[in-house]
């Protein structure tokens, strides 16, 4: 389905924003920590040189699985928005798989991804404002495409 | 965290060491990952993804009706990212290791992030929304999802080494 359903009102609680930004600063840490900030341990991990990177990964999906999972069952819904708590469930289309190729394809020429893009600019990584920047023009690209109906092959016009 | 058997596995399959620099700053950074969207999903209900943002923050500077549809979320998205850039910068500051800069080509980045930026919102997420998130809500197309950039990347960043591009 289409995004989080956050309607605005909701961002009026005085500690929705405080929140986030705290969920924001552990994530950034564990991402300096780990040195996912670093384009070249993340190609090291993918040249088969280190495999640390499966620890980082898997490591947040473990903590997540079980947090995902308890809190539908143990809580009600979330103090801060009222949403209820759900699994992060998309619908299965080619695209997940095309799209996932064409990240992947990147992500193995440049070694970022965009949350350890964002973090490597918090460690002094002035140069991966090359590839922010080029993030921005492809999520404007791919946007520019999927705003215009088109009848080509891959357009599509239906919503994700 | 993976058990002692894939771990024995992983070491005959690889021929060099495995983990070169030990497995605990990942292991930490990974539970801080973990820690980081579990903060924002108990507090929220939502499941913070890094690539969102992009749409999102184009939404600010363009009418196009695709990113419209993140206007809503596009304010706390600016902040979960200022978050995670102070993260890492509060992190670099601790350590005193000065500022670090990569020696991976421009024109590498430049490319490599078009290519992401169109990958990641296309496929409906990345490392993270369906990396952790996804993979935690045991979605299977997250699963799909991450088993196509991963296996896509390790092939092209052979290629890449096969090719001899450095840096």
């Amino acid at each position: 389905m289409s995004t989080d359903g956050v309607r605005q009102e909701h961002e009026q609680h005085p500690l929705f924003l405080a929140l986030v930004f705290v969920g924001g600063l552990l994530f950034g840490v564990g991402l300096a920590v780990s040195n996912m900030a670093q384009p070249e341990v993340v190609l090291s991990f993918l040249q088969f040189a280190d495999f640390g990177l499966l620890f980082v990964m898997f490591g947040a999906a473990i903590v997540t699985g079980i947090v995902f999972f308890g809190a539908p069952r143990v809580l009600g819904s979330a103090p801060l928005t009222g949403k209820p708590y759900e699994r992060r469930l998309k619908e299965l289309d080619r695209n997940v798989v095309v799209g996932g190729g064409i990240f992947g394809v990147g992500w193995g020429l440049s070694g970022i991804c965009p949350g350890a893009a964002y973090a490597s600019l918090g460690i002094g990584n002035y140069a991966i404002l090359w590839g922010i920047v080029g993030m921005f023009v492809g999520a404007y690209v791919q946007g520019y495409w999927r705003s215009t109906p088109t009848t080509s092959s891959v357009g599509t016009t239906k919503a994700d | 965290m993976l058990p002692l058997e894939t771990l024995a596995l992983l070491a005959d399959v690889v021929p060099a060491e495995p983990f070169p620099e030990g497995i605990a700053h990942y292991a930490v950074g990974g539970l801080l990952v973990g820690l980081g969207v579990t903060v924002i999903y108990l507090g929220t209900g939502i499941a913070a993804g890094a690539s969102t943002f992009l749409e999102s923050t184009l939404s600010y500077g363009s009418k196009l009706s695709r990113f419209d549809r993140y206007r809503a979320s596009r304010d706390w998205r600016v902040v979960f990212t200022v978050g995670i850039v102070a993260g890492a910068a509060g992190y670099q500051l601790a350590t005193g290791d000065g500022i670090w800069v990569t020696e991976v080509a421009w024109w590498r980045l430049l490319l490599g992030g078009i290519l992401v930026g169109i990958g990641t919102r296309l496929g409906k997420g990345c490392t993270s929304g369906h990396g952790v998130c996804g993979v935690g809500s045991v979605s299977g197309t997250s699963f799909i999802g991450v088993i196509s950039f991963l296996l896509v990347a390790i092939v092209t960043a052979h290629l890449v080494m096969a090719a001899g591009v450095t840096p």
